[in-house]
């Protein structure tokens, strides 16, 4: 099976995004830094559904809650809902041509910009500054990157689409 | 029904199971975020993890330190660019400027070695500063911050910027002291400088004048004119200025001159003062002159006399003799009580007015043939003339050859023959 020879890229390739996202950045490009863990695990939903499913989401939240040292659970929150709505899309998301599948996992992205606005709303928690929202653009942009870099490494090489 | 209703209705029953796992994690996330949001009980469990997680927040660091460290280097890079092009643009002017006083350096020597040169070709001195000062009116010294270690010898001049300022007269090791051309004991031979006529300078006390006595009227001295020192009597070396008259009067006598001279140096102040190092000459052994003075020196005897010898040939010399012997016979030697009368009196009778009577003569009959034939006279300054003779009956004969503390004074002379008509 070509999937198992590649299973540390799973663990890898979250542990490297959940460091992404701790990644001390500018105050300027802050609001620019995308989703990492929500879209390495995206593309982990779409490309191997039995083993990354709500259960995994949920737990993958829970870690990125405990290392972002930010609320417990919405992050958790946050993956479930997206996984979600992924392993619904899921079927038409893999026969998008890649451009489309961007634009459908910034949609994605924003979506998730919501929930945490109403989680935020809904707890009184202070709200985040109007700059995050650009945040599902880069992270659209990047889509592309990740889904051909991480198909690179699990596949072993570039695959052709 | 469309073929696909079954696996759709399979599918919809993995969606019911999908969307009830959904609501349990829902549920479960919204626990969790409650529970935090509220009392932070998961503060405990939060710190248990962080421990784990402190490896993956250094791994994250890496990045931000990496750039940091890059931006830093970059910086430092372009600081030390815009240093090095800083100092080699520094060294360039430096090296400029280098290149500027090299040459001038180069030309200081050059001109330090002229002045050396200068320096010794005419003027051996030995800058000297003055340690302490004596100006009253019975002595006039200076004492030095050199002595014969600094090769400073008794009987040298001191001058200094302007003129003249005295000679040495004591001396140790390491001090040396100066009589000044003022002390009432001091006398120097000049020369008007305009007109080569031969006087004497005496010092009065005052740091401020010297004094002409028996300045003939007929010289053509007059006030403003310039006195150097004459050289004669070899104590002195020639040419260095001693002041200049300020005034002339008739003398009680009304037959001379007395005049008052402003003296060039500032014997009164400044703070070091040159030696001349050049040693004089010893003064020339008088044994052999002693016969001789007695010729020229009766000249001076009294105006008259002194006229006609001026007017007179050198050849005249001998009537004068006779007349100023007799002249000095008259006047009663006063001071030189002790000594013999003879030799008293021609000294006497030569002090003073030898050298001012001596002076129309040996202006013009110098400048005749005569000159060569009467060194001693002459040649010789009255303050020698008038010493010899002096000392000589009384003294021994080693006191001649080196008279430079005495010899500028005149303690042994009387009051001037001529003040007595």
């Amino acid at each position: 099976m070509t999937r198992a020879r590649h299973h540390w890229v799973l663990p890898t390739s979250l542990v490297v995004a959940l460091a992404l996202s701790l990644l001390p950045m500018p105050q300027v490009l802050l609001p620019l830094r995308p989703y990492w863990v929500g879209l390495v695990l995206a593309y982990w939903v779409i490309e191997d559904p039995d083993r990354v499913g709500l259960g995994f989401a949920f737990l993958v939240g829970l870690a990125g809650d405990l290392v972002s040292d930010g609320l417990l659970g919405e992050q958790a929150l946050r993956l479930v809902v997206m996984t979600f709505i992924l392993q619904r899309f899921r079927a038409r998301l893999r026969f998008f041509p890649l451009s489309q599948q961007a634009l459908a996992v910034g949609g994605l992205m924003l979506n998730d910009r919501i929930v945490t606005a109403a989680i935020h709303m809904v707890l009184r928690e202070p709200a985040l500054p109007s700059a995050f929202w650009f945040s599902p653009l880069t992270g659209m942009v990047l889509w592309p990157l990740i889904f051909l870099l991480l198909d690179a490494l699990r596949l072993g090489s570039w695959r052709r689409r | 029904m469309p073929p696909y209703a079954g696996p759709s209705t399979a599918a919809r029953s993995g969606e019911v199971a999908d969307t009830l796992r959904l609501m349990a994690y829902l549920a479960l996330a919204l626990t969790l975020i409650v529970l935090d949001h509220r009392g932070g009980w998961l503060n405990q469990a939060r710190k248990q993890t962080a421990t784990l997680v402190a490896p993956l927040w250094a791994v994250a660091g890496w990045p931000g330190r990496l750039i940091e460290r890059v931006s830093d280097d970059a910086g430092t890079m372009s600081q030390l660019t815009e240093e090095n092009r800083k100092l080699r643009n520094d060294a360039l002017v430096n090296q400029a400027r280098m290149a500027r006083l090299q040459s001038i350096a180069a030309d200081n020597l050059r001109l330090r070695g002229l002045l050396e040169a200068a320096e010794r070709g005419n003027l051996d001195v030995v800058l000297a500063p003055i340690l302490d000062i004596d100006l009253d009116p019975t002595r006039q010294r200076l004492v030095l911050d050199a002595g014969s270690r600094d090769k400073v010898r008794v009987g040298q001049s001191v001058i200094d910027a302007g003129g003249l300022l005295g000679q040495i007269t004591g001396i140790t090791p390491l001090h040396a002291s100066v009589l000044l051309i003022t002390d009432p004991s001091h006398a120097v031979p000049v020369v008007v400088a305009r007109n080569g006529v031969r006087l004497v300078a005496y010092g009065e006390g005052r740091s401020d004048s010297l004094n002409l006595r028996s300045v003939p009227l007929s010289s053509d001295v007059r006030v403003g004119d310039m006195l150097v020192t004459s050289g004669l009597g070899g104590r002195f070396p020639p040419g260095f200025p001693v002041g200049t008259i300020a005034a002339l009067k008739p003398d009680d006598s009304r037959a001379f001159l007395v005049g008052e001279v402003k003296p060039a140096a500032q014997l009164d102040r400044g703070r070091e003062v040159l030696v001349l190092l050049s040693i004089p000459p010893p003064p020339a052994d008088t044994t052999q002159f002693d016969t001789q003075p007695a010729v020229p020196e009766a000249q001076a005897a009294s105006s008259p006399a002194a006229q006609a010898a001026a007017t007179r040939a050198a050849a005249d010399a001998a009537a004068a003799v006779a007349a100023a012997k007799h002249k000095a016979r008259k006047s009663k030697p006063p001071a030189t009580a002790t000594t013999n009368t003879a030799a008293a009196s021609t000294a006497t009778g030569a002090t003073r007015p030898g050298a001012s009577a001596a002076n129309a003569p040996a202006g013009n009959a110098a400048n005749g043939s005569r000159a060569a034939a009467n060194p001693a006279t002459a040649g010789r300054n009255p303050r020698q003339a008038a010493n010899a003779p002096a000392s000589r009956p009384t003294q021994a004969a080693p006191t001649t050859p080196r008279p430079p503390a005495a010899a500028p004074t005149r303690d042994a002379a009387p009051p001037p023959a001529e003040n007595r008509p």
